[in-house]
């Protein structure tokens, strides 16, 4: 256990580093901070001392340490719009962003896993067929058009869903706030969680069908045949246990990625999250609050992928993690 | 009458090339408590034939003809749930490969308790202690703590021993063992394949033992069936199968066991290949790799000819015994 936290910890440390460094070039080659902060009446002499004072002149590998120093206690400086600091900013947003991707994630598991082992388990029958079709035809389907497609029918012709913001929420700990607790939340989520699930939802179903299609040709399963199980138990049990096992790693890794694919759905259903804030801030090139979100996004990452891990190690037996 | 009849069983694989037989007109008997060895080169159909008894076999493949009576029932056309209830219980297996055949992500004890539920109603508790007994009839140490186990943290000896144990579970009328030594390390094949036929003979169970290995099958079965492109070509008494093969396949077979060869010389193996099923030749299967064959053999396939107590579909061999009973006619 200890040393897979280690590994684990080893491993988060040399992905945060990498997000630091790409993050700080950002910084430090997008637009002038200086523009951002001083008039067009200052200067050229007055802006090379303010640049001095600011260590805008320092070699690289010192401002960077100065930066990952700052980034170390917390301060990924302050927003130029908000006037805030930048990461406050942000972690305000995360709530509405992880919910997004929390509804996202549950429509995935639950249409995903009946659909994915359904046409394993009938492959021919007309149902898996149409199942198929459409999963390849949805992941040629850009985002935005999913969306828009959705706003259209069930806001605009039917009215049964609203089409866009988040809806009332509740007051949380640390300011944050929560559409889960009110029926007007959780009605605003729906569309937005179904278009981001769009996205990943075709692949989970090809994915899990597949994994499951080769277990199902295992000698296990042909052994499970043959004491005379019922199905129930060898489809439920014996081959969805062993499907479930890479679908669970991909799937952590995706469930990852998805936090960055909020950006377009964020944008479209002006859903008050991390992501639509990164567009209005690369939008008023707001450096420290791109750099914040993508530090906040890189540690999201990183996280979701341990937990997967744990999960595995606990699902499956020839994964030792305590090394008992 | 016999515990299992098989009468013209023929199993077909619906290919896109078209249909293939991988077996044809494959009658045999099986008597209680007998053990029945089924050899022939990879390819024979040995498989096929074994998984076709349960019912076993999956699209593209199916029984295509024929019959298989056990108990008063024909298993080729049986329900669903009649085939299920037969499976594991009054028929069980044993596959190759140990390291494959037990689910990697269920414990040793889940596996076991699982069969004895699924025929039977019966506490966990209960099972259990059924499972623990198997256990120790298939001399697996400390059963308790191996119940408990994943199958990864046991060795392929010891796992194929715990798919014995499986098989034996319900107290089965036959078990069908595929290859079941051959996965093994060398050192304990024998080993294995001891307890198989102690713990049959103890408990009365017939056996039908697919293998390569003709040694094998002349220490463990009474009865033997030589197969070859997807028919019997020769089946009777194994002692008499072994000591005086007719066939001249069986005879190439028993030529290339390593017991037979003189040593430093390369074994005598049979010359070709066997043909796959779409270029299965004319006549008799066999005759293109076959020393006496003759025109006859390139044109009809042979039927069965009674030599001894044997079955042997060889024209060579009909024709021998023809001239005898002329011979003794006079
Ligand atoms: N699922 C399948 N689809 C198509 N053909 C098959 C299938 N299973 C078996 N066959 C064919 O049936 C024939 C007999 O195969 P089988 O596995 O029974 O041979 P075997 O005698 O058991 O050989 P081995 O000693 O290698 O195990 C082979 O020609 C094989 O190609
Ligand atoms: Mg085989």
């Amino acid at each position: 256990m200890i040393a897979f936290f280690i590994k684990r910890l080893f491993q988060a440390i040399i992905v945060m580093f990498v997000i630091s460094l790409i993050s700080f070039s950002i910084q430090d080659n997008l637009g002038d901070p200086l523009r951002e902060m001083v008039g067009q009446s200052v200067s050229e002499a007055e802006r090379q001392a303010l640049r001095d004072e600011m260590g805008l002149n320092d070699p690289f590998l010192i401002q960077y340490g100065r930066f990952l120093g700052n980034v170390l206690q917390g301060d990924l400086g302050t927003s130029y719009f908000f006037k805030e600091p930048a990461l406050e900013v942000i972690l305000k947003k995360m709530p509405a962003t992880l919910e997004l991707v929390f509804g996202a994630t549950i429509i995935i598991v639950l249409f995903s896993v009946p659909l994915g082992v359904y046409s394993a388990i009938k492959p021919f029958s007309w149902f898996s067929r149409v199942v198929m079709g459409v999963s390849i035809v949805g992941i040629s389907v850009p985002v935005f058009l999913t969306a828009i497609g959705l706003i259209y029918l069930f806001a605009i012709e039917l009215g049964w869903m609203p089409s866009y913001g988040r809806g009332d929420t509740v007051d949380m700990f640390w300011g944050w706030d929560s559409g889960l607790f009110t029926l007007d939340g959780l009605h605003h989520l729906i569309l937005p969680s179904f278009t981001l699930a769009s996205i990943m939802l075709p692949l989970f179903i090809r994915l899990i069908r597949s994994e499951m299609m080769e277990v199902l040709q295992s000698e296990y399963v042909k052994f499970a045949w043959a004491k005379g199980l019922h199905s129930r138990r060898i489809y439920f049990l014996h081959a969805l246990k062993n499907t479930m096992l890479p679908v669970i790693t991909v799937g952590g890794v995706q469930i990852g990625t998805m936090v960055a694919y909020t950006i377009l759905t964020e944008t479209v259903f002006q859903w008050p999250g991390m992501g639509f804030l990164f567009l209005e801030a690369v939008n008023r090139v707001d450096t420290p609050l791109i750099v914040a979100y993508l530090i906040v996004v890189g540690a999201v990452f990183v996280v979701t992928n341990t937990i997967v891990d744990l999960i595995y190690g606990l699902v499956n037996p020839t994964v030792k993690l305590a090394g008992k | 009458m016999a515990l299992l009849e098989v009468k013209n069983l023929e199993v077909s694989f619906g290919l896109r090339s078209g249909e293939v037989k991988a077996l044809r007109n494959i009658s045999f008997n099986l008597d209680r408590g007998e053990r029945l060895g089924l050899v022939g080169e990879s390819g024979a159909g040995k498989s096929v034939l074994g998984f076709s008894i349960l019912n076993l076999i999956s699209r593209p493949g199916r029984i295509s003809a024929g019959e298989i009576w056990f108990d008063g029932q024909n298993l080729a056309n049986l329900s669903a749930e009649g085939i299920r209830a037969i499976r594991g219980n009054r028929i069980s297996m044993i596959f190759q490969d140990p390291m494959m055949t037990l689910n990697p992500v269920l414990t040793i004890g889940q596996q076991m308790v699982e069969c004895l539920q699924a025929h039977r109603k019966i506490s966990f508790d209960a099972a259990k202690t059924i499972a623990v007994q198997k256990l120790k009839q298939v001399y697996i140490p400390s059963p308790e703590t191996r119940f408990d186990q994943y199958p990864h943290e046991l060795s392929g000896g010891m796992r194929q021993r715990i798919v014995i144990a499986i098989a034996l579970l319900l107290d089965p009328d036959i078990i069908i063992a595929d290859e079941p030594t051959t996965a093994l390390d060398v050192t304990i094949q024998a080993e294995i394949m001891e307890l198989m036929v102690e713990l049959c003979e103890r408990n009365n169970v017939a056996l039908i033992l697919i293998t390569h290995d003709l040694g094998v099958v002349s220490q463990a079965t009474q009865k033997t069936i030589v197969m070859y492109a997807g028919r019997i070509i020769e089946q009777g008494p194994t002692k008499e199968i072994i000591n005086d093969a007719q066939h001249p396949y069986t005879q190439g077979l028993m030529n290339a066991l390593p017991q037979m060869a003189i040593p430093g010389q390369r074994l005598n193996q049979i010359r070709g290949a066997m043909p796959p099923l779409q270029r299965i030749p004319t006549g008799c299967a066999f005759n293109p790799r076959c020393d006496y064959a003759e025109e006859a053999c390139k044109r009809e396939l042979p039927t069965f000819t009674r030599s001894g107590n044997c079955q042997v579909a060889c024209h060579m061999v009909a024709a021998m015994r023809k001239a005898e009973q002329t011979q003794e006619g006079v």
